[in-house]
């Protein structure tokens, strides 16, 4: 049964992106579908699946696009800013407050080691991010190439993003449009 | 160091926002490149350790960005790096949702979906490599990020907890 649900407010997404928000430590995709989908109902998981895909298309932080997108839907721009709001203001405000408590233990050498073992952790999940996002690439070799020349054009050569970017989107887009007929 | 241009650091996170493909990581190695090699207004070291904190709080993985800003110059720089991040894409966004609204499924979506889909991957490993690089790394070092990354390749645990041991190995002196 369909049940009737009232529209939410430019303050009900304020609120629903302040959870998501807060409850994201390491990452705020399992909870964006969580809140959006399964505690509010505002979207069911086929809608989410979508708005996501379309929040990683465009340039972006992908969570705060689907957020902008569900925000203008349900309360036109009041109800993006509230998204950026409930979703930026709170972890703004805390990551400054790690830095300032940081920058007061930052010489002991205890806290250099900790942070040394804290950053090796965190490259660590962001090249598994990048084999999960891998893994779904087909096997063949022309995408692997664009994935290949990417890395050597920004990571090892240190071109500038603009350079790489210019070369490799139109091309690759190019590729892929032609690679489909 | 030199002294930072808050608004050149603004105008160029204004430019990085359109740049960034599936997730705010790729444009990393630029950030690297024009804060660190250009412009020496942070060092490799700084930058690296922004990121790692930013890992411990809560939010979305962007908020790397306004820790960056901060190291280069406090109140105006997270404001100029992270304001800079969000607002051209929330324009583009914004348009979008207008125009279009839902309909993602077009042959020209899927094409550039599916062209760009490779290009962000590469980017996400430069991000790997310019970080790995930026922290000080002996066997030790390279050894929790090999940890980190198969199990949570593996396991459905939760990354923070990652981050946590990584953290609490670092100061046993593995790193």
């Amino acid at each position: 049964m369909e049940e009737i649900r009232p529209r939410p407010s430019a303050f009900d997404i304020f609120l629903a992106f302040t959870h998501i928000s807060l409850a994201g430590f390491g990452g705020v995709h399992f909870w964006a579908r969580y809140v959006l989908v399964d505690r509010r109902r505002w979207l069911s998981d086929r809608e989410y699946v979508e708005l996501l895909a379309m929040g990683q298309l465009l340039p972006g932080p992908n969570v705060l696009n689907l957020g902008l997108m569900v925000g203008y839907r349900f309360a036109g721009v009041p109800g993006a800013l509230a998204c950026i709001a409930g979703f930026m203001g709170w972890p703004f405000a805390i990551v400054i407050g790690i830095a300032v408590l940081y920058a007061r233990v930052e010489h002991l050498p205890l806290v250099q080691h900790a942070l040394s073992g804290m950053s090796a952790a965190a490259v660590g999940l962001l090249i598994a991010n990048g084999i999960k996002i891998a893994s779904v690439l087909p096997r063949r070799w022309r995408p692997w190439l664009f994935a290949v020349l990417a890395f050597a054009g920004a990571g090892v050569l240190r071109w500038p993003l603009i350079g790489v970017l210019g070369i490799l989107a139109p091309l690759g887009v190019a590729v892929a449009w032609w690679e489909k007929r | 160091m030199d002294e930072p241009d808050v608004l050149e650091l603004f105008l160029h996170f204004l430019m990085l926002s359109v740049m960034t493909i599936g997730g705010t990581q790729t444009v990393m190695p630029d950030m690297h490149r024009f804060l660190a090699e250009v412009h020496h207004w942070i060092t490799s070291k700084q930058f690296a350790d922004a990121y790692a904190l930013a890992q411990a709080a809560p939010g979305p993985n962007v908020m790397y960005v306004t820790l960056i800003g901060w190291q280069v110059a406090g109140w105006a720089g997270a404001f100029a790096t992270t304001l800079g991040m969000i607002i051209p894409s929330t324009i583009m966004t914004l348009a979008y949702a207008r125009v279009v609204a839902r309909n993602p499924d077009t042959p020209l979506v899927r094409a550039l979906r599916r062209g760009l889909a490779p290009v962000a991957i590469g980017l996400t490993f430069a991000s790997g490599w310019i970080l790995m690089e930026s922290i000080n790394h002996d066997w030790g070092g390279y050894l929790i990020t090999a940890l980190a990354c198969a199990i949570v390749l593996r396991t459905q645990v939760n990354p923070l907890w990652l981050v946590a041991a990584g953290t609490l190995a670092g100061a046993a002196g593995l790193a």
